[in-house]
């Protein structure tokens, strides 16, 4: 938003702080369905809202969570619209975003990605041979950088580590491995395409046998 | 739910597929608490969501999506017969569910990469749809190429709703899409999934004479009077209620 006002980013940023209704452990911002905040007259705002799925219940709590946060922040007007365009992605879910799903237990998305543009590559503690390693404590940098960016930081593996990609919270492409939340094993199966709610499928670790939900790349 | 869209919406088609998507994910939630495996029972109950979720942009477009869709009669209904067919044994559920899904899917991708009234919804379902379709295909497959019980099953299933195929390619006013093209493409889609299956394709008209089809004219098949009765049901004895 070239145009935003001060207020208007405030504001953004108060709706996009406001909790996922089914998936507390995000906020909106994280999700990636808060799309933009356009202050009229001061006190009237309206916020452009995205569903994940186009049946998704949350979205009718999501709009009154929403308008309660920006009321009590003085705003005497609250509409909250939705819009489809252009369509959400789990792409949309932010770096930050992935690594609470799956400290949460969720398998994040893999990166759909577009045909052009290069791919998120988050670096990560090399593996040691009793397994995989998580992070810890969060002295790397945790945000996604790519390969094309010369000026990011390197964390503890290097870019020609092969580890490096292997490490659960690694966000891999579609042909890449779902892994297990719980033991980061890559050795997984499909239990069923849809399973607690629209967005996640339900699979099962063929390591540590653990049955876990995957947010299914859309 | 507000949507955002052009002032001018093609009422007709914006009934259509709205109808379509409300009556099949009726039919869907008809499953729940009867489904023969607890993944199954969410697998439907999450496919009628998301088809719910396509009604109601629909409809709103059409106007009030409440009254549209529980105070209006029968003959005012426009969805495809194939949609109100009842949910039969999982056979015909799946069977239904891959001839639907199948045109859904490539109507939506058409419809997606226009710059009509139904893009934006359409480009946001046709991602969920593709879920929907490699539901249908994998249990297609499992079915056809599993027992001899569930293999006959299923081809009884992709028979009896042969007739109710042909309807999907009829022009709608209001959408521009190449029938004839989607028809084609449908046909080699559902072929290749069923052969696969090891299932036959099965013969008989799709059009015509003997096969249904006017659904889109406001007539319906026996079985939707009744469950239209219950699915406006409370709306009409309690009107207004709400939890």
């Amino acid at each position: 938003m070239v145009t935003a006002t001060a207020l208007e980013a405030e504001l953004l940023e108060l709706a996009g702080s406001v909790p996922d209704p089914e998936l507390p452990v995000l906020t909106l911002q994280e999700l990636g369905v808060v799309r933009a905040v356009h202050l009229h007259d001061g006190d009237t705002v309206e916020v452009d809202l995205t569903p994940t799925y186009t049946g998704c219940p949350a979205i009718e709590a999501m709009s009154v969570d929403i308008e309660q946060v920006l009321r009590a922040h003085g705003m005497r007007e609250v509409t909250v619209r939705t819009v489809l365009t252009p369509a959400w992605s789990t792409d949309d879910i932010s770096p930050e975003g992935r690594r609470k799903l799956q400290e949460f237990g969720i398998a994040p998305p893999r990166v759909r990605g577009g045909a052009s543009g290069p791919v998120p590559l988050t670096l990560a503690p090399t593996r040691t041979e009793d397994g995989p390693t998580r992070p810890a404590a969060p002295t790397a940098p945790t945000g996604p950088i790519t390969l094309t960016d010369p000026t990011a930081p390197i964390g503890p593996a290097t870019l020609t580590d092969p580890a490096a990609l292997t490490d659960p919270a690694a966000p891999s492409d579609l042909t890449g491995p779902v892994r297990c939340p719980h033991c980061g094993s890559a050795e997984t199966e499909l239990l069923s395409r849809f399973s607690s709610t629209a967005c996640k499928a339900l699979r099962r670790c063929l390591a540590c046998r653990e049955p876990f939900d995957h947010f299914k790349e859309l | 739910m507000t949507a955002t869209g052009p002032a001018t919406v093609p009422v007709t088609a914006a009934l259509a597929l709205g109808d379509d998507a409300l009556v099949l994910s009726h039919r869907l939630g008809e499953w729940a608490g009867q489904a023969p495996v607890l993944e199954e029972e969410v697998a439907l109950a999450n496919i009628a969501l998301d088809l719910l979720g396509q009604a109601r942009f629909l409809l709103s477009m059409a106007g009030d999506e409440d009254e549209l869709a529980y105070l209006r009669e029968e003959r005012a209904f426009r969805n495809l017969q194939l949609a109100e067919q009842p949910n039969g044994d999982f056979a015909h559920t799946i069977a239904r569910q891959l001839y639907f899904s199948t045109y859904q899917q490539l109507l939506y991708a058409e419809l997606a990469a226009g710059e009509g009234p139904f893009a934006p919804l359409a480009a946001k379902a046709v991602k969920e749809v593709t879920y929907h379709r490699d539901h249908a295909e994998q249990w297609t497959l499992r079915l056809g190429d599993g027992t001899e019980t569930s293999h006959e099953r299923m081809r009884r299933a992709c028979e009896a709703l042969w007739k109710f195929t042909g309807e999907m390619f009829q022009p709608v006013e209001g959408l521009d899409a190449d029938w004839a093209g989607l028809d084609r493409r449908w046909q080699e889609s559902v072929a290749d999934v069923l052969g696969r299956a090891t299932l036959p394709l099965p013969e008989g008209p799709r059009t015509g004479a003997w096969s249904a089809g006017a659904g889109r004219q406001g007539l319906h098949t026996e079985p939707f009077g009744r469950m239209l009765a219950e699915m406006q049901h409370l709306h009409r004895s309690h009107p207004g209620a709400s939890w």
